[in-house]
C-alpha cells in the first residue's frame, strides 16, 4: 500500500513547515511543502494528497490580524479545490497560525447558511506573544485526530490564541456538538494553563465529521522526548512525544 | 479620495492596549488618565467608492467576531467619536481628547504594505495605504497629552502625533528625481573646514581623509561629485572597516612597549592562524574573517556559520525599531554567507542603564533603560518570532555606564551544505537587487554609527533610524535558500550599512561594476541618485548572477513573490560606474575606493588604576541567607522569563536544550540545537560578557568573558576541542590613548585565550565611539563613555544531543562536586553590586588551569558520570548550585570547607564569616558544579585524579555535597549550618518577588 500524502501549504510568512513536514514523515506520510502561489496556478495539486496542513507561522505578516489574508486568498481563489479536498474524504489540520486560518476560511466553526465565522482567535489576554508548555486535555468524540489521547503536554507559541465565539449560544452549541475537543488542563499546582484567556480553555476545535482540526498547541514541535524542556535525566531520550500520535493518527485514517 | 477606516473591539474589556496605555500613564504620573479606547485606523487612498472601501473593511480589516469598523472620507466628523457596540453611554464626553500616532511619510509601514498588497485579492487597486493608531483619552493639558504621546506611544525618530482631527487629505508625496550632479569642493579649504565639511554633510571623515580623497581627485584633475565622496565615506567609515583596530598602533602597556602594524591581524587574526596551523590535517575552519560570517566543519556534509552584530546608536534612539533590524542584518548576513546559509538559531545580548534608574539622573534626550529594554525586546521578538528562527541564547546586563547609550547584540548560526562556502563574482555577471524596495530609510547609517551620539541625536539623525519588514526578509530568506539549492548565483552579500554602494562596491572591489541606478526599484517617488545610492531600506541582498541563469533565478523570485532586479554588470574593468538613465552619475577607480584610505599610526597606553584595599562594608545584613537571595534578586542575575517567554525559541523544531529548563525552570548554561532535523549533531552557544570588570581590568574583562562563554559551552557538553569563538568589542572614546589602550589589552587577552585554549576566533565586529555628549541646564558640557565591554560568544558542538548535560538536579542521593580552583578576588563581583564589599583585585584567569578543567569535566560527560553540570559564574558558587535547585526543583547541601583554595588567594579574607561569604561568592573564571550519580562517584573521582602528564597534578577538585530530600538548600561552614533557604525562596527571589 502506497503511503498516504500531506500537502503541507505555506505562504508568505509561513514558518513551521519543514517540521510539520517532518513531523508527517515521521508518521509514515510523504510530505511535500507547497507555496499557496503554486497551488492557485495549478489547483489539481491537491487531488494526489489525502491530506492538507496548514502550518504555524506569521502568514502575510498577520500585521493586520493573524491569518486573515492567508484566508482571504484561499476563499477567493482555492474555494472550489478545499470544498472538493474535504468532500472527498480529505483530512485537514491547521496547527496555531493554520487554526486561525481555517475559522477565517469559514471551513471550521462557520455558520452553515451563511458561512460567516462564529468563532475567532483574539489576541492574548496578556496582549503579548508566549511560548510556554501547556498541559492538555482531549475529547476527541468523533475527531480523527486525537483518537486514543486524553491528557498530554505540548508547548504553545502565539500572541492571538484566545479562543472567542460571535455569542455565548454559539459557544454551547459547539460544545454540545462536541467539537471543542482540545482544552487546556491544569499543572502540577493545580494552576491551569490557559495561556490566552481562551474561553472554556479551548485548546482545539474540529468540525462536525472530525476531519478537520484546527488547534493553538504545536505537536510538530514535540515529536522526540528531547523537545520537553525538562527531558535531561529524566525521559529515555529515544522515546516519542507527545505530538506524534496527531500525525500518526491522521496517517492511520487514509491509510 | 483618501477614506478612512477604523477598526474598533466590540468587547472593550480585551482592549489590551488601552490597559498598558492607562498603566504607562499612572507611571509616568499622569493620574488623569484612568481611561482609554485604542483602534487601528487605516488610511486609503485611490479612486475607490464607498461601497469598495466597505468591503475592503469587511473583508479584509475587521473581524466579524471581535471588530466592528466605521468608514468615512477622511476628515469626516463620524471619526473622531469612540465608537463601540458596548458602547458606555458617555464615552464621547468622557474621551473628549483624540490622538493620532502614524509612520512618518517615507517610514516603513509593514502592515499598511500589507493591506495595500491584500487588496488586490478583491481586485481594489488603492494607490496608498497608511496605518494609524487612535486613542480616545480622558481630558488632559496640551503638556500631558504631549508626554503622554512622546513618552508612551511614539517615537520621534518615526512617528508623527496628531491631535485632534486628522487634517491629512492626500497620501501622495514625492514627484520624480531629476538628473543633476553635485559638485563638492575640497581644493583650498584647511583642516577646520574640512572637519566642518564632513560634520555637515555626516561623512565621519577626518581632515587626513578628506585630504587623501582631494589628493585622488586632483591627479584626476576634477573635483570629487557629492555621490563619490558618500561611497567613500561608506566605505571608509569605522561602520564598514575596522578603521581603528585594523590601525597601526605604538603601545604602552603593563608588559612594556609593543608595536603594531594592524592591531587586530596580530591579535585575533594571528591566533586563529596559529590556532589552525597547529591543527594542521585537522583544522575544522572554513572560512574566517572573509565572508559576512565565520565558517566552521560540522558534520559529513555541513558546514555551520556564525555572525554577531551590534546595532547600538540606531535602538538608542528607536529601541524597536533599531534592535528588530539589528537582528535583521545579521541574519542577512548568515544568508549572504558564501552561496547562502539557511538561519537556524539567534542569540540576543543586551546592555542597557539599571531598571530603577530615577528618572532625574536621566541626561535629556535619553530613553529611560525599562522602556529602552521592552522596546528592543520587542523588536527582536515581532523580527525573530516572524522569521521563524528560534532565539535560544543570549544575556541582559545593567550598567549606569549604559545610559544613554546602550549595547544591542544581535547574533545568528545557519547551516550550509559542504562546498558551498566559497563564492566568487565572475566578470560579466549581473548585479542583481532582490527583496524590499528602496527608500529614504536609514541613510546614512554608517556613518551615524561611527559619529558619537548626542542629546540632539534624535531629531538629527531620524534618517538614520530603519524600520523592519520581517516577512519581506522572510520571503526574501526564501527566496535565496531555493536559488542556492539551484546554484543559481555566484556570489551573495546582504545591502547593509552603506547600502548598495557597500554591498555592490564590494563585491565589486577587484573587478569593477557598471550600476544603473535609475533601475533601483523604489518605494516612492523622489530618491536622488546618491539617496538610491547608499539608502539603507531594508531587506534587500545583492546577487551576482551569470547572465544565462538570470531567466530561472526571475522565476524563482516569482515563485516566492521577491522582486529581483538586474541593476549593472560586473565589468572586470576595476571601476565602479554610476549611472542615470544613461548618463554617468559617478565614476570611481575600485583600487582607491579600497586601497586609499590613509592609516594614521595611533598612540596608546595602558597604566593600570591603582588597587583600592579590600573592604567589607557591614553596612546591610551580611548573613550568608541574606546575600544569596539579594544576588539571585540582582538585576544581572535574575531570571529573564519574561524576555526569553515572548522569544520563539522552540520553532524549526531543533531546540533541545532550551534557555529555560528541568522541572523548575532555571536558567540554562549553553542552548543547544540540532544542525538538521531529525539527526543527532548539535550546536551549542554559550555568551560571555564580564562588562563590571572593563573599567578596573581590561585584560580580564576580555579573558573572564572568554572563558564564561567557553565554559557555558563546554557545562553543557560541547567537545572543547571544537570551539569557534566571536569578539564583538564595544568600547568608549577611542580616540582618547588612554581608551585606545584599554582596547589593546583586550585584543592582547583574545589572543592569549584563543591559543591557551585552542579555540580559533573565526568571526567578530566592532562598535567603538560609545560616548554620549549632552549639555545640562547650568550650560556644562558632560561625555560618558561606556565601560569597555567584549561579548564573548562561543559556538561549540556536540556530537550527538541525546547526551547533552543540563543543570537542573536530577536526583537526591547524587553527589555534588566542584571543578576547579576558587580564589579570593571580589572586584567586580555581583557581591560587590549588592553592596557588601568593595575594592580589592579583580579575579584573574588562569587559562592553563581552565583548559585542565575544562578538558576534565568534558571527560566525565563522555563517560557518562555527570547527570547535572553548571558553571559558577555571576554570585559564584552558592548562585550556581541555587540555580541549579531551582531548575531541578530538588535540595542541595553544600559544604564550604571543602572547596579547594588557591594557595596565594586572600580566600581567607578576615573573619570566618567573612571567608564563608567569599567562598560562596567569588567568581573565580573556570569552575564547574558537577551532580554525580551515587553510584558513580568512584568512577569520578578516578576520572578527575589522572594526570595528564607525569610531572603535572590532576585537576583540583572535590566532593562539597550532595542532592538531599527536602526542600531547603542549606550551606555549611566549619560552624555548622549557616544558611538553609526553602528552594522555593530561592525561586521567588530569581523571578524577583524578594
Amino acid at each position: 500500500m502506497l503511503s498516504p500524502r500531506a500537502l503541507i501549504l505555506r505562504a508568505p510568512g509561513t514558518n513551521c513547515d519543514h517540521e510539520t513536514a517532518h513531523a508527517f514523515e515521521r508518521a509514515g506520510a510523504i510530505a511535500r511543502r507547497v507555496h499557496v502561489r503554486a497551488l492557485t496556478k495549478k489547483p489539481a495539486l491537491a487531488d494526489d494528497f489525502q491530506i492538507l496542513c496548514i502550518p504555524g507561522g506569521f502568514s502575510y505578516g498577520d500585521d493586520i490580524a493573524s491569518g486573515r489574508i492567508f484566508a482571504l486568498e484561499l476563499k477567493s481563489r482555492l474555494s472550489d479545490a478545499l470544498t472538493k479536498f474535504r468532500d472527498r474524504g480529505g483530512l485537514i489540520l491547521g496547527i496555531c497560525n493554520g487554526f486561525q486560518v481555517l475559522l477565517q476560511t469559514g471551513l471550521l466553526l462557520a455558520d452553515p447558511v451563511t458561512g460567516a465565522s462564529r468563532a475567532s482567535l483574539a489576541h492574548n489576554t496578556s496582549g503579548m506573544f508566549i511560548d510556554r508548555w501547556v498541559q492538555l486535555r482531549a475529547v476527541p468524540g468523533r475527531c480523527v485526530f486525537l483518537q486514543g489521547m486524553d491528557r498530554f503536554e505540548l508547548p504553545v507559541a502565539h500572541g492571538e490564541g484566545r479562543f472567542v465565539t460571535r455569542s455565548p449560544e454559539d459557544f454551547a452549541a459547539f460544545d454540545a456538538a462536541g467539537q471543542l475537543v482540545l482544552r487546556y488542563g491544569i499543572d502540577a499546582t493545580g494552576s491551569s494553563c490557559n495561556p490566552n484567556g481562551a474561553l472554556g480553555d479551548v485548546a482545539g476545535a474540529c468540525d462536525e465529521t472530525g476531519r478537520i482540526l484546527g488547534l493553538m498547541p504545536h505537536p510538530e514541535r514535540f515529536i522526540d522526548a528531547v523537545q520537553y524542556p525538562a527531558w535531561n535525566g529524566r525521559i529515555a531520550p529515544a522515546a516519542a512525544g507527545a505530538g506524534l500520535p496527531i500525525f500518526a493518527n491522521a496517517v492511520k485514517a487514509v491509510s | 479620495m483618501l477614506w478612512e477606516v477604523d477598526v474598533h473591539l466590540r468587547d472593550a474589556a480585551g482592549d489590551h492596549a488601552a490597559r498598558a496605555l492607562v498603566a504607562g500613564a499612572a507611571e509616568l504620573g499622569l493620574a488623569g488618565c484612568t481611561r482609554a479606547k485604542v483602534a487601528t485606523g487605516w488610511l486609503i487612498e485611490g479612486d475607490l467608492s464607498r461601497a469598495d472601501v466597505e468591503r475592503l473593511a469587511a473583508a479584509v480589516l475587521t473581524d466579524p467576531v471581535t471588530e466592528i469598523s466605521v468608514v468615512a472620507e477622511a476628515g469626516d466628523a463620524a471619526l473622531l467619536a469612540p465608537a463601540t457596540t458596548s458602547a458606555k453611554q458617555g464615552d464621547a464626553a468622557s474621551l473628549p481628547t483624540v490622538l493620532h500616532v502614524l509612520p512618518r511619510a517615507g517610514v516603513t509601514d509593514p502592515a499598511a504594505e500589507t493591506a495595500q498588497e491584500a487588496c488586490g485579492l478583491l481586485g481594489l487597486r488603492p494607490t496608498a495605504v497608511r496605518s494609524v493608531r487612535k486613542y480616545w483619552l480622558p481630558a488632559l493639558d496640551k503638556d500631558q497629552t504631549d508626554r503622554l504621546a512622546w513618552k508612551l506611544l511614539a517615537s520621534e525618530a518615526i512617528h508623527d502625533v496628531v491631535i485632534g482631527p486628522l487634517p491629512l487629505r492626500t497620501l501622495a508625496g514625492g514627484r520624480p528625481w531629476t538628473f543633476a550632479q553635485e559638485t563638492v569642493r575640497l581644493a583650498g579649504l584647511d583642516d577646520a573646514a574640512l572637519d566642518r565639511l564632513s560634520r555637515d554633510r555626516c561623512l565621519a571623515l577626518s581632515a587626513t581623509e578628506l585630504h587623501a580623497v582631494r589628493d585622488h581627485f586632483q591627479s584626476l584633475g576634477r573635483e570629487p561629485l557629492e555621490i563619490e565622496l558618500e561611497t567613500i565615506a561608506q566605505t571608509w567609515s569605522e561602520h564598514c572597516c575596522h578603521k581603528t583596530l585594523g590601525s597601526p598602533i605604538d603601545h604602552v602597556g603593563p608588559a612594556g612597549a609593543v608595536r603594531y602594524d594592524n592591531l587586530l591581524k596580530e591579535t585575533v587574526f594571528a591566533a586563529t592562524r596559529e590556532v589552525r596551523a597547529q591543527l594542521g590535517a585537522r583544522d575544522w575552519c572554513v572560512s574566517v574573517f572573509r565572508d559576512n560570517s565565520g565558517v566552521v566543519r560540522f558534520d559529513g556534509d555541513h558546514d555551520i556559520c556564525v555572525k554577531v552584530e551590534t546595532h547600538n546608536h540606531p535602538s538608542a534612539i528607536e529601541p524597536y525599531g533599531g534592535a528588530a533590524t539589528g537582528l535583521g542584518g545579521v541574519i542577512r548576513d548568515v544568508l549572504g554567507t558564501g552561496l547562502g546559509a539557511k538561519p537556524i538559531a539567534n542569540l540576543d545580548v543586551f546592555c542597557v542603564g539599571r531598571p530603577d534608574t530615577p528618572v532625574a539622573d536621566l541626561p535629556p534626550g535619553v530613553i529611560h533603560p525599562r522602556r529602552l529594554l521592552a522596546g528592543v525586546v520587542a523588536g527582536v521578538r515581532d523580527y525573530g518570532n516572524r522569521m521563524g528562527i528560534p532565539t535560544i541564547a543570549g544575556a541582559v546586563a545593567f550598567d549606569p555606564g549604559y545610559i544613554g547609550n546602550p549595547l544591542v547584540f544581535c547574533g545568528t548560526v545557519g547551516i550550509m551544505p559542504r562546498n558551498s562556502a566559497e563564492a566568487s563574482v565572475q566578470a560579466g555577471d549581473l548585479v542583481v537587487v532582490a527583496g524590499g524596495r528602496t527608500g529614504r530609510d536609514g541613510i546614512h547609517g554608517a556613518t551615524f554609527s561611527s559619529v558619537e551620539l548626542s542629546s540632539d541625536s534624535e531629531s538629527q539623525s531620524g534618517g538614520s533610524v530603519q524600520i523592519g519588514h520581517a516577512i519581506h526578509e522572510k520571503m526574501l530568506a526564501d527566496f535565496v535558500l531555493e536559488a542556492s539549492r539551484q546554484r543559481l548565483f555566484h556570489a551573495i552579500t546582504d545591502c547593509g550599512a552603506g547600502g548598495l554602494s557597500s554591498a555592490v562596491g564590494e563585491m565589486a572591489a577587484t573587478l569593477g561594476a557598471e550600476v544603473d541606478l535609475d533601475c533601483v526599484p523604489l518605494k516612492y517617488d523622489g530618491l536622488s541618485a546618491t539617496e538610491a545610492w547608499i539608502s539603507e531600506a531594508q531587506e534587500r541582498m545583492v546577487l551576482a548572477v551569470a547572465p544565462g541563469d538570470w531567466d530561472k533565478l526571475a522565476r524563482v523570485a516569482a515563485d516566492e513573490g521577491v522582486e529581483a532586479t538586474a541593476i549593472g554588470t560586473f565589468t572586470g574593468q576595476g571601476k565602479l560606474v554610476l549611472r542615470w538613465e544613461g548618463r554617468t552619475a559617478g565614476e570611481l577607480d575600485c583600487h582607491f575606493l579600497h586601497e586609499g584610505r590613509p592609516r594614521r599610526r595611533l598612540a596608546s597606553r595602558y597604566v593600570p588604576p591603582a588597587v583600592a584595599p579590600m573592604a567589607w562594608t557591614g553596612t546591610t545584613d551580611d548573613s550568608l541567607s541574606a546575600c544569596l537571595l539579594d544576588l539571585l534578586g540582582a538585576p544581572d542575575i535574575a531570571s529573564k522569563e519574561w524576555i526569553i517567554r515572548q522569544y520563539d525559541h522552540e520553532v524549526q523544531g531543533c531546540s533541545v536544550v532550551k534557555p529555560l529548563l528541568g522541572p523548575g525552570e532555571g536558567p540554562a548554561d549553553g542552548t543547544v540545537v540540532r544542525g538538521v532535523l531529525g539527526r543527532d549533531r548539535g550546536i551549542v552557544l554559550g555568551v560571555g560578557l564580564r562588562h563590571r570588570l572593563g573599567t578596573l581590568d581590561p585584560y580580564q574583562m576580555a579573558a573572564g568573558g572568554i572563558v564564561e562563554a567557553i565554559a557555558n559551552a563546554v557545562a553543557t557538553g560541547a567537545d572543547p576541542a571544537r570551539i569557534a569563538l566571536l569578539d564583538n568589542f564595544c568600547w568608549g572614546d577611542c580616540r582618547r590613548e588612554e581608551s585606545l589602550g584599554t582596547l589593546v589589552e583586550a585584543c592582547r587577552a583574545c589572543y592569549d585565550m584563543a591559543i591557551a585554549f585552542a579555540a580559533p576566533f573565526v568571526s567578530g565586529k566592532d562598535s567603538l565611539n560609545n560616548v554620549f555628549a549632552w549639555t545640562d541646564a547650568e550650560g556644562t558640557h558632560h561625555e560618558r563613555s561606556i565601560p569597555p565591554t567584549l561579548l564573548a560568544t562561543a559556538m561549540g558542538q556536540v556530537e550527538d544531543i541525546h547526551r547533552v548535560v543540563t543543570p537542573d538536579l536530577k536526583h537526591a542521593g547524587n553527589r555534588l562536586a566542584i571543578v576547579g580552583l576558587s580564589r579570593g578576588d571580589l572586584a567586580g563581583s555581583q557581591l560587590e553590586l549588592v553592596g557588601r564589599v568593595r575594592g580589592g583585585r579583580v579575579p584573574e584567569v588562569d587559562a592553563a588551569a581552565c583548559r585542565q578543567v575544562f578538558e576534565s569535566v568534558a571527560a566525565a560527560q563522555r563517560a557518562g558520570l555527570v547527570a547535572a553540570c553548571h558553571d559558577c559564574s555571576d554570585g559564584g558558587l552558592a548562585v550556581a548550585v541555587a540555580e541549579m535547585a531551582i531548575a531541578g526543583g530538588s535540595a542541595a547541601r553544600i559544604e564550604l570547607a571543602n572547596v579547594p583554595l588557591h594557595s596565594t588567594g586572600s580566600a581567607a579574607n578576615g573573619s570566618a564569616h567573612h571567608s564563608d561569604l567569599t567562598i560562596s561568592f567569588t567568581e573565580t573564571p573556570g569552575r564547574f558544579v558537577c551532580e554525580v550519580p551515587a553510584a558513580a562517584a568512584d568512577q569520578f573521582a578516578a576520572h578527575m585524579n589522572q594526570v595528564p602528564q607525569s610531572d603535572a597534578e590532576h585537576v583540583p577538585w572535590a566532593w562539597i555535597g550532595e542532592v538531599i530530600a527536602g526542600d531547603e538548600m542549606e550551606i555549611v561552614s566549619t560552624t555548622g549550618t549557616i544558611a538553609a533557604v526553602p528552594v522555593a525562596s530561592l525561586a521567588r527571589a530569581w523571578r524577583g518577588g524578594a
